[in-house]
């Protein structure tokens, strides 16, 4: 497979992204001077601070070609992910949940649970959230690496270790706030660096309806061919997108992963950090122009045999994720291939850097000093936060030489997010609105939801079970049975919870105030002005996300 | 610590210097070609996409780090 070239003036754009990064560690750790400025960013940054860090936590480089990929595979089904598989769980954690995780003060979300239910809870998801943020961030720099060998011809070891170290140095200087500010230079890289693409591969087919007339009806609508999974690219039905995407994995992930949470629990009050996620759904909606749209680019493109334009091939198999590099060498010259590939760098180290700083807080507090160190000092938990990064980000390197030497471990990590969101979300919902479910109600629940999630992986990958068991359908995609194992793990741990704990003693009420609703004052912001109230841009957020549904229907 | 140091600048400072340097590499570079035409050109290299998208990531820059700037020294003012 032939690597893109790279010219001079291409290389001296990365090395002033890396200079940049760098110098903004260094320039910021004058003011990281206790463990709240460190893990928190001292609780200062404005509602567009933290919702473009909130968006761009989740906006790495892996989905955006990944996604690309998909869309050329599934066609506007990927697009999915981004409107169902989102914005309602961002618009009920900004409007819901966040009056209850940010009055209460935590630091993180298994501090929230220590809070509601008890110290093994917190224990237990602290544990499963670090080893999975470390798996997933080595697993991050080993695709990273395999990226930049495959399409750039860069070396292995020094791809990871400079991008790696780099992360390294900028997080241990002055933890989530440098990870915040790289986290929004990489938004402005990847839309400066990306809507180039589209807009030029737009320009040269002649329009967005022009193609949709060039590619079959199965590619191009979101919810028509739904109702029968063998008349979609992706194999589902429209039960599997609403339960387990829409539902489950989205509000398991956009409502509980402590990695995008930590980025609005950094604002300066209440009402910034429940603008957070309404600011970050109208980015969240607009993506599908540079992955949906490039994806279905590609795809005329490659119809077309008068356009010259292919995907690459990697051992006789079609490389789906070569979309996106593909578009980008066939429209930009040099100068703005420099900017492409920054774009793309800047996504995987953020990520990396995301992974790394919600790592290390949950480490710190909720392991740390929860179980080894209670009397820690602030300075103390300081010096350990940065201990934690470099041990983060040196494990994560052992992990990515490891899925370099065993790539099929790729297969378990892509499900890993059910094993430890989908139940989640099922516990934070019963503990934040129903007032009688108890800390062993919890803790079992949250068990057997983990539990019964990877139990169901295993069965399916070793054919122990029919994929079509679980999916209630008898033509199932692995990503189907995906929506589907999350929606069985969240109603495993939902009726468990509520099992358990009509048995067990429930906490005192008046520890649970602040904490539960029914309990908790119900004004959660100042009296402003309807403009500024996130509840006014939530209906806005939501409107376009029907509007966009409709349309694409 | 000096009052300059108390004022962290912000984020969109930072942004905006980011964009100016990498725009304005982007702006030069598609100028040279525009006298020194490439080996080979790239699908629609006519509209001379460098130049124009380099000319609008300096200008959105530049806006961002003016801003910003006027931000800080408000901020000082303030502080007295």
């Amino acid at each position: 497979m032939e690597a893109i070239g790279l010219s001079f003036v291409d290389w001296i754009i990365i090395f002033i992204y890396f200079i940049f990064v760098l110098g903004i560690g260094f320039y910021l750790k004058r003011y990281t001077t206790s463990d709240e400025d460190f893990f928190l960013a001292g609780r200062k940054n404005s509602a567009w601070v933290a919702g473009l860090a909130f968006l761009s936590a989740n906006l790495g480089a892996l989905e955006l070609l990944g996604m690309t990929g998909n869309t050329f595979k599934y066609g506007m089904y990927v697009a999915h992910f981004y409107w169902i598989g989102a914005i309602p769980a961002m618009l009920f954690l900004a409007l819901y949940m966040m009056p209850f995780y940010y009055s209460s003060r935590i630091k993180s979300v298994p501090g929230y649970l220590k809070l509601r239910f008890d110290e093994k809870t917190r224990v237990l998801n602290a544990i499963s959230f670090g080893f999975m943020t470390v798996l997933v961030s080595g697993i991050n720099l080993y695709a990273m690496a395999l990226v930049l060998h495959t399409f750039f011809g860069w070396n292995w070891d020094v791809s990871m270790w400079v991008s790696a170290a780099t992360v390294a140095v900028y997080v241990s200087l002055s933890g989530l706030m440098s990870a915040i500010f790289t986290e929004i230079i990489q938004f402005f890289l990847i839309w400066f660096g990306l809507f180039l693409v589209t807009a030029l591969g737009i320009i040269e087919i002649g329009s967005l309806q022009e193609i949709f007339n060039r590619i079959p009806e199965a590619y191009s609508t979101l919810w028509s061919t739904s109702s029968d999974p063998t008349q979609n690219g992706m194999l589902v039905t429209w039960g599997g997108i609403v339960l387990g995407l829409g539902f489950v994995l989205s509000f398991g992930y956009w409502t509980t992963d402590f990695l995008v949470v930590q980025r609005a629990f950094s604002a300066k009050d209440m009402r910034s950090a429940r603008m957070a996620p309404v600011i970050a759904s109208f980015f969240k909606m607009a993506m599908p122009f540079i992955v949906i749209f490039g994806g279905l680019i590609a795809l005329v493109l490659s119809r077309d045999p008068n356009s010259g334009f292919h995907l690459l091939h990697d051992g006789g198999k079609v490389n789906y994720d070569s979309a996106l590099p593909m578009l980008i060498a066939r429209y930009y010259p040099s100068g703005l291939v420099g900017l492409g590939v920054t774009a793309l760098l800047a996504g995987f180290m953020a990520g990396q850097a995301g992974n790394i700083s919600a790592f290390n807080t949950v480490w710190t507090y909720d392991i740390y000093q929860s179980v080894i160190n209670k009397k820690a000092s602030s300075a103390h938990l300081l010096w350990m936060g940065r201990v934690a990064t470099v041990a983060g980000v040196l494990i994560s390197l052992v992990t990515a030489y490891w899925a370099k030497s065993m790539p099929t471990i790729m297969d378990y990590m892509q499900a890993i997010f059910s094993w430890v969101n989908a139940p989640l979300f099922a516990t934070m919902l019963l503990g934040m609105f129903i007032k009688w479910i108890t800390p062993n109600g919890a803790f079992w629940g949250l068990l057997a939801g983990m539990g019964s999630s990877f139990t169901l992986f295993l069965a399916v990958k070793f054919a122990w079970i029919e994929k079509s068991t679980i999916t209630l359908s008898s033509v199932a995609s692995d990503m189907a049975a995906n929506f589907w194992r999350a929606w069985w793990a969240w109603l495993i741990c939902f009726g468990v919870t509520i099992v358990v704990s009509l048995f067990t003693q429930k906490k005192p009420e008046k520890e649970l105030v602040g904490l539960v609703k029914g309990l908790t004052q119900e004004t959660v912001d100042q009296p402003v002005p309807l403009l500024r109230k996130p509840e006014f841009w939530a209906v806005i957020s939501l409107i376009i996300l029907v509007v966009f549904n409709i349309y694409f229907w | 610590m000096s009052k300059e140091m108390k004022i962290m600048k912000p984020i969109w400072y930072f942004v905006g210097l980011m964009l100016m340097t990498i725009g304005g590499i982007i702006l030069i570079t598609g100028l040279y070609h525009l006298f020194t035409p490439r080996a080979s050109a790239k699908v629609l290299a006519e509209l001379y996409p460098d130049i124009w998208w380099g000319g609008i990531m300096l200008l959105v820059g530049v806006v961002f780090f003016v801003l910003s700037l006027r931000a800080v020294a408000k901020q000082t003012k303030a502080d007295g």
